[in-house]
């Protein structure tokens, strides 16, 4: 094997040695934490993907040991390779933090911020984004931007108010597929994912969409409302199948299999198998197979502590069920003081309305709608 | 009268014709270069006449060739950027339409030069006449021998193709003009590789603006030194600017840039002053994208001496101060003319030109426009003033192209130089739907900060 | 299908597409979409992307990307005239205002809209290279430049005894 060069760059003061090649991008990823720059659109598993959301720009305060000059401009660091010498500045740079914040900005200014009925609430990395780089309001007092409803089929639905374009799941179908049937259509702020004449996706592995999509964008329909995320417990189990690796992470509550995705790493990405191929699984593993008897059970996913999915510590009693125990059995006799009941404040929390029946981003007129169906 | 290497023979009666052009001497070129010059000599010539892309952006020629990658048993393709979109520029269109051979003749010897078999014109969509103007071109120096195989017995196969697009301004940008040439959305491409190493088809690409590459043709025929020693500076050779606005004789002029801003505008033999008798305003010297200039600044640079028409003088002072020789795409404006509602429709364009493949592009250009629509309609607040300029600081830098930034400057510059008027119609808002800001501004000291 | 291009039309597109090396052919799609949307009545409807897709080869969704980026490509059928007013600056600082205003005042449409009849549409369109010859406008592969009021109303006659003949 031939000797593989090294090249040494620093990232916000840490230096390390990273192959000829690398991204910066990589390379801050390698030293870790808040080094590394959040990335919207980039994706190493898609050829292709990256240098479009502008988040991930650094400062190259040295361009390198050769061409010390510092670049005039911020680059995107998914895309720019390292050069020896190089010295990037990431969290320490204030232009950086500053265009950051502008690019946060420019990503939330036509966003629904429908959070509180979004599946992806609790793993969408643009929540994420904000909370770390984000103003508390916007500045933004106009309409926001809608578009005609798509439908993509039985497994996928599209809400592309919240899409942020990464061009992720153009790349995916690109890769996965031999046929891709959607893609960025019109330009500019009008520019959506679609499929030009109503179609569904329905290739063996385009399921994959939903686990690349940073946002809401695509969800899995057939979890559609069903649950919080939060309040799933992430449990790594594999299966013997026939297409795919068959390797997932299940999303249970109790012994219900809510959700089955691809297995992520702290980036967000899928996880490679062992064999060292990106673990892309297929349409039945992810849809099709919700029962714990079609699984191997492996053990409990590690999830980041950052995450808000760790938080929901639901050891031993939660269930499916409702809980049998009042709330005055569990506060030891004290009965919980009610500022008002919010079921009679509002239809909207009216017990016997699914949310699930619902089309799409729904508000008091459509609850109205059904209940008056009802 | 100023130098003509282009349009010298613009005037003479059926000059679109080969024959005609032939007999004016056309040609000529060809055969000096493919017959007695060596690929490294026509390079060092276009080195030496100091030769700056005609696009916009100004870079040198020649050195953009010395970058051509040369790996062996790849074809290599030079490309001719006729996508002539920025407001303000229609020259590449008058050089298309009347001398369709210049260009034709330029690309031969670029094409030789570079080693380019078969050259592409992406012209833009709209200029569908031009386009056929061109190709019939292409038919009668195929039919003489000037294009085809083994052009002049050297050896040398090179064909033309005119390639027309459809209507996307950023198709101008160098990558998104490859893309578009190779059957895609015009999505600018994320740089590097450039296009030097991997342009169309992944091929070594040198994309070069109609104006440029028809300099080769003197460049050639008078050696690049001589072409050096016209002009002044880094400003070699002439230059083509398209006149418009509110001026008496509108129409694309070629200059030697040694002649002042106000000789341009209000010599007879260029712009011929302004129209109807009104008082200049303001002018955008070099294209839409370029800063905006008031009257005074215009002029004279902001240490008091006279600018002039090149692309050291018109920058001169930065962004604070100066502005951009650009595409060369001239617009002056009279007394009567609303910055506000100027800016507002060069924010509506650059927001309907974005790809919108990156975030700060696609949404910035729609905000600006609504906020500048928002004070344009007498409903504006002075807080919108601060909040566009930190919006276009935002974009600015930040975009994979530089569409952004060229959506931004235009913004940036009007509230620079012209914010009393942006406060007017804050603070008079009815009277601004009917009546104009007009040089109210020139009675003050102008606003510039550092 | 339905949607072909006659004897005349394949020669054209053969010419288009022998431009480009082969295995390239997918670069001819913009002027084979100008090809098919000449041929097709003034616009592309779905049919006749995908018969481009499938003369070029390629998944028709990469024709649809591209239709939908490029402004001259019309999703809708229009009128037989298409009246493609520049507003952009340049144009704007000549006049183009007026002009649009007496357009839509003579012809009784809005910018978007086309005539009853059929025959005029009317598009506002952002600059179009002819800012010295202001104001503009595009008809089919013609420009129309130093718009007036008496220059608006001929055209439209013109094109109105075009219609006719």
């Amino acid at each position: 094997m031939s000797e593989q060069i090294l090249f040494k760059v620093t990232v916000d003061n840490i230096t390390i040695e990273v192959p000829a090649g690398t991204t910066i991008l990589q390379a801050a990823r390698q030293i870790g934490g808040t080094v590394a720059p959040p990335a919207m659109c980039y994706y190493s598993k898609l050829k292709g993907s990256g240098g479009k959301c502008r988040t991930c720009l650094v400062e190259v305060s040295k361009g390198s040991e050769k061409d010390p000059r510092p670049m005039p401009k911020l680059v995107a660091s998914c895309r720019t390779t390292v050069m020896d010498g190089m010295e990037v500045k990431n969290i320490t740079s204030e232009k950086v933090i500053d265009a950051r914040a502008g690019v946060v900005e420019f990503l939330l200014l036509n966003h629904p911020l429908d959070c509180p009925i979004c599946d992806q609430a609790g793993e969408c990395h643009l929540q994420d984004l904000s909370f770390e780089h984000g103003a508390s309001n916007t500045r933004y007092e106009f309409q926001r931007r809608t578009f005609k409803k798509h439908d993509l089929g039985k497994h996928i639905q599209l809400h592309m108010t919240r899409c942020i374009l990464c061009y992720r799941c153009v790349f995916t179908a690109d890769e996965l597929t031999n046929k891709r049937v959607h893609g960025i259509l019109d330009r500019g702020d009008h520019a959506e994912i679609a499929t030009h004449i109503e179609k569904s996706l329905d290739n063996e592995f385009i399921g994959n969409v939903i686990d690349v999509c940073p946002v809401g964008a695509l969800t899995d329909k057939t979890f559609r409302f069903k649950n919080r995320v939060w309040f799933l417990k992430p449990m790594d189990a594999h299966r013997e199948c026939p297409i795919c690796s068959g390797r997932v992470t299940l999303w249970n509550r109790g012994d219900e299999v809510f959700r089955v995705t691809a297995r992520k790493d702290e980036w967000g990405e899928i996880e490679d198998t062992p064999q060292g191929k990106p673990g892309w699984i297929c349409n039945t593993c992810r849809f099709d197979k919700k029962q714990s008897s079609d699984w191997v059970i492996e053990g409990p996913r590690a999830i980041s502590r950052q995450s808000v999915i760790s938080q929901g510590h639901y050891a031993g009693k939660v269930g499916t069920h409702i809980p049998n125990e009042t709330f005055s059995a569990i506060n030891e006799g004290r009965a919980p003081h009610l500022l008002m009941d919010i079921h009679n404040e509002s239809e909207v929390n009216q017990t016997n309305i699914h949310l699930s029946e619902n089309e799409g981003p729904s508000n008091g007129s459509t609850f109205n709608q059904n209940i008056n169906n009802a | 009268m100023g130098v003509k290497l282009l349009l010298e023979k613009a005037s003479v009666p059926g000059i679109r014709s080969y024959d005609v052009y032939r007999r004016e001497g056309g040609y000529a070129a060809v055969e000096k270069a493919l017959k007695e010059m060596s690929i490294e000599a026509i390079v060092e010539e276009v080195k030496k006449s100091g030769l700056r892309g005609r696009g916009g952006a100004g870079f040198p020629a020649g050195m953009k060739w010395s970058f051509i990658a040369k790996p062996e048993g790849v074809p290599r393709h030079l490309v001719c950027n006729a996508d002539e979109s920025e407001p303000g520029t229609f020259k590449d269109r008058y050089l298309m339409e009347f001398l369709p051979h210049l260009l034709i003749e330029g690309l031969i010897i670029s094409s030789f030069a570079l080693g380019s078999n078969d050259t592409y014109i992406y012209i833009r969509g709209e200029y569908a006449w031009v386009a056929t103007i061109l190709e019939e071109a292409i038919l009668e120096a195929t039919k003489n021998g000037w294009l085809g195989k083994n052009i002049l017995g050297t050896g040398f196969d090179c064909m033309i193709h005119v390639h027309r697009g459809a209507g996307a301004y950023i198709c101008g940008e160098e990558t998104a003009l490859i893309e578009s040439l190779e059957g895609k959305r015009g999505n600018p491409r994320i740089k590097p590789p450039f296009p030097a190493i991997q342009g169309l088809w992944m091929r070594p690409t040198v994309v070069n603006n109609v104006e440029t590459l028809a300099a080769i043709v003197p460049i050639i025929k008078m050696g690049g030194e001589e072409y050096a020693k016209i002009g002044v500076g880094r400003s070699t050779g002439t230059k083509l600017i398209s006149a418009c606005g509110n001026i008496n004789k509108p129409g694309v002029y070629e200059i030697d840039m040694t002649i002042s801003v106000e000789d341009f505008i209000y010599s007879d033999e260029y712009c011929g002053g302004i129209a109807n008798g009104k008082k200049l305003k303001a002018c955008i010297p070099g294209g839409s994208s370029v800063p905006i200039l008031p009257a005074n600044l215009l002029l004279k640079t902001a240490k008091g001496e006279t600018r002039y028409m090149n692309y050291e003088s018109l920058s001169d002072g930065g962004f604070a101060t100066g502005s951009m020789m650009g595409s060369g795409g001239f617009i002056v404006l009279d007394e009567d003319q609303c910055i506000v509602k100027n800016t507002l429709t060069l924010a509506r364009f650059y927001r309907h030109e974005s790809c919108g493949q990156c975030s700060p592009c696609r949404e910035g250009t729609g905000w600006m426009e609504k906020i500048l629509q928002k004070i344009e309609s007498g409903k504006g607040e002075m807080s919108d003033i601060d909040l566009l300029w930190d919006i276009q600081i935002k974009i600015e830098g930040n975009t994979i192209c530089p569409l952004g930034d060229a959506a931004a400057w235009p913004v940036a510059a009007a509230i620079r130089h012209f914010r009393d008027e942006f406060e007017w119609h804050i603070n008079h808002k009815e009277l601004a739907q009917t009546s104009n800001f007009g040089l109210q501004h020139y009675a003050d000291p102008i606003h510039v900060p550092a | 299908m339905s949607l072909q291009f006659n004897k005349e039309q394949m020669t054209e597109f053969n010419r288009l597409v022998a431009h480009y090396p082969e295995g390239k052919q997918k670069s001819a799609l913009l002027p084979v979409l100008h090809l098919a949307q000449d041929s097709f009545g003034g616009w592309l409807p779905t049919e006749a992307m995908d018969y481009v897709a499938s003369l070029l080869s390629i998944e028709p969704i990469e024709v649809y990307e591209v239709a939908t980026f490029y402004s001259m490509y019309h999703l809708k059928p229009m009128g037989k005239f298409i009246f493609e007013v520049c507003q952009t600056g340049p144009c704007m600082i000549s006049g183009s205002e007026n002009i649009i205003a007496y357009i839509q005042r003579q012809l009784g449409i809005q910018p978007g809209e086309t005539t009853k009849d059929g025959l005029f549409s009317l598009k506002l369109v952002e600059c179009l290279g002819a800012c010295g010859y202001a104001p503009m406008m595009q008809v089919g592969k013609i420009y129309k430049e130093h718009l007036t009021k008496d220059k608006v109303d001929a055209i439209i006659a013109e094109y109105r005894l075009q219609a006719k003949a």
